[in-house]
């Protein structure tokens, strides 16, 4: 196996995945700019904070 | 003796006057429910460029149509979600006999002439063997996803489906 050049934590890679495909979300669902600024940014919140409430959740549940 | 037409009560100003307003007003020896003007945005050539070169290189469809900003912005993220899923040691799907490794192979097709050259570069892993590992190989895979919906929209931009 070759070597890993990147090691991201999960927190990161999380923040990274939501990163990008929010901003394609963002251009190619809306039509105007504020709107395509205001989906991605929204895209991004739903990815990361359902993210986190879901590894509260899966945290609590394996207690 | 020539003088200008402009104001009067003619045929031709009577059209312009009534296409100006909400109701089309056929030609005279017009067919009834013929096109006369083309749909707004749609212009002229192969429709279906941009798809193709939105495809093939992530924002190429974008930067044919003159969306420089919207093409840049794509075309970084896709890359970048790309290369990071390759430094992941992520695996690139190339012989897909389970329907996972099918579906899996479909999403990294989607990245075009990246998975092409990856291919023959023999970039990616084998095999996904850690966590991270399997981290990248899904960064690549919504990759070509991703791809396909930027490609999808440069040809609703091409056809003028959307503005």
């Amino acid at each position: 196996m070759g070597h890993t050049f990147f090691q991201p934590s999960h927190f990161t890679a999380v923040v990274l995945f939501a990163l990008f495909a929010s901003i394609v979300f963002g251009i190619t669902q809306r039509e105007t700019p504020r709107r395509m600024i205001r989906y991605g940014i929204y895209c991004f919140v739903l990815f990361v904070g359902s993210t986190i409430a879901i590894s509260w959740l899966m945290f609590l549940v394996a207690r | 003796m020539r003088y200008s037409q402009k104001g009067m009560a003619t045929v031709e100003n009577k059209n312009t006057a009534a296409n100006s307003g909400s109701q089309p007003v056929s030609q005279p020896g017009a067919q009834p429910g013929a096109k006369t003007s083309a749909k707004p945005g749609a212009r002229e050539g192969f429709v279906y460029l941009p798809l193709i070169a939105g495809w093939l290189v992530p924002g190429a469809g974008h930067f044919l149509l003159r969306k420089w900003g919207r093409g840049a912005l794509l075309s970084a993220s896709i890359l970048a979600m790309f290369v990071l899923g390759l430094t992941m040691q992520g695996k690139l799907y190339s012989n897909a006999h389970e329907i996972l490794d099918i579906l899996g192979l479909a999403g990294d097709l989607g990245n075009g002439l990246l998975y092409i050259i990856s291919q023959i570069l023999g970039l990616g892993a084998a095999q996904a063997q850690t966590t991270l590992a399997d981290y990248g190989t899904r960064f690549i895979v919504v990759a070509g996803l991703l791809n396909v919906i930027a490609a999808v929209d440069a040809h609703n931009l091409r056809t003028g489906r959307k503005s």
